[in-house]
């Protein structure tokens, strides 16, 4: 049985790297692959964790809900960012500086 | 080392691995497709950690959805589409931004500390689980139980969880609508 630090070393390294994309990338669509990979770190904490819990289920079917979440965030974000194109032409977020028109 | 652990530490290298070389990418469309590699082998860590139903559902979620997506919306905007994948191999990385690297390294040192702690002091919780036995295994019905536990005690998240869901599909489509001619 592999070691629960072993699951939580992979999902920092996961982490880091995500928020690495977050802070450096200059595309808003790689900004949110690495907000995904934050999110896809935290879930494989919580099925790590989950492991032992065998008569609630808490990880893994919280780890269900947090797949839904992120696919219904992706949905909405990817909506905004192809409005944010069709008004400003780009995808880098430093060119969006206006809050309206 | 026994099989198990050695494709465990597989998928975790190449889930690690294919991380890093996404968000060192310049080109767009690579790194995408590099995504997919990542989720993928972390559907396997997945299984690993005895979540077959999540895995399946991470498959099913994020490469037959959420990839698509965007892969939809990285061609409907970017312009420099097929000069990007031309351009060819001179400027395969691109440099890193020396700051975001030190954060992220930072954060990665304390997550790491704090995981080698994790053995030596570990939650009671999970001791005492070990000590009643209640700790999952290979041959358990996961399947079943989580289906049980979803329509008895999740009732209430797994309906939030579908509203929310049912919100968010509106709001999109009513973010990407064609705005009526005026």
């Amino acid at each position: 049985m592999i070691p629960l630090a072993h699951f939580l070393i992979v999902g920092a390294c996961l982490f880091s790297i995500g928020l690495y994309a977050v802070l450096a990338r200059r595309n808003a669509i790689l900004v949110l692959v690495g907000i995904e990979l934050m999110i896809n770190a935290a879930i494989l904490n919580l099925v790590a964790f989950g492991r032992y819990d065998k008569t609630l289920y808490g990880g893994q079917v919280f780890a269900l809900f947090a797949i839904v979440l992120a696919a219904a965030a992706v949905a909405v974000a990817l909506a905004i960012i192809l409005n944010v194109y069709k008004f400003y032409r780009s995808v880098n977020p430093e060119d969006i500086q206006n809050l309206k028109d | 080392m026994n099989i198990a652990a050695l494709v465990f530490y597989g998928f975790a290298t190449v889930a690690v691995g294919s991380a890093l070389l996404l968000v060192s990418m310049r080109n767009i469309a690579r790194s995408l497709f590099l995504f997919f590699i990542v989720l993928f082998s972390v559907a396997g860590l997945y299984v690993f950690a005895l979540a077959d139903f999540v895995a399946i559902t991470q498959i099913l979620v994020y490469v037959g959805g959420v990839l698509v997506l965007m892969l939809f919306a990285f061609m409907l905007s970017n312009k420099e589409l097929l000069k990007d994948l031309q351009r060819g191999a001179s400027h395969f990385f691109a440099l890193p931004a020396w700051q975001s690297v030190i954060i992220a390294a930072s954060f990665l040192a304390i997550l790491v500390h704090t995981s080698l702690q994790l053995g030596a002091n570990e939650p009671t919780w999970i001791s005492a689980s070990r000590e009643a036995g209640t700790t999952l295994t290979p041959t358990d019905h996961t399947i079943q139980h989580i289906g049980v536990q979803l329509m008895t005690r999740y009732l209430l998240p797994f309906e939030i969880i579908s509203v929310l869901l049912m919100m968010a599909l509106i709001g999109a489509a009513h973010l990407t609508r064609k705005e009526a001619a005026s």
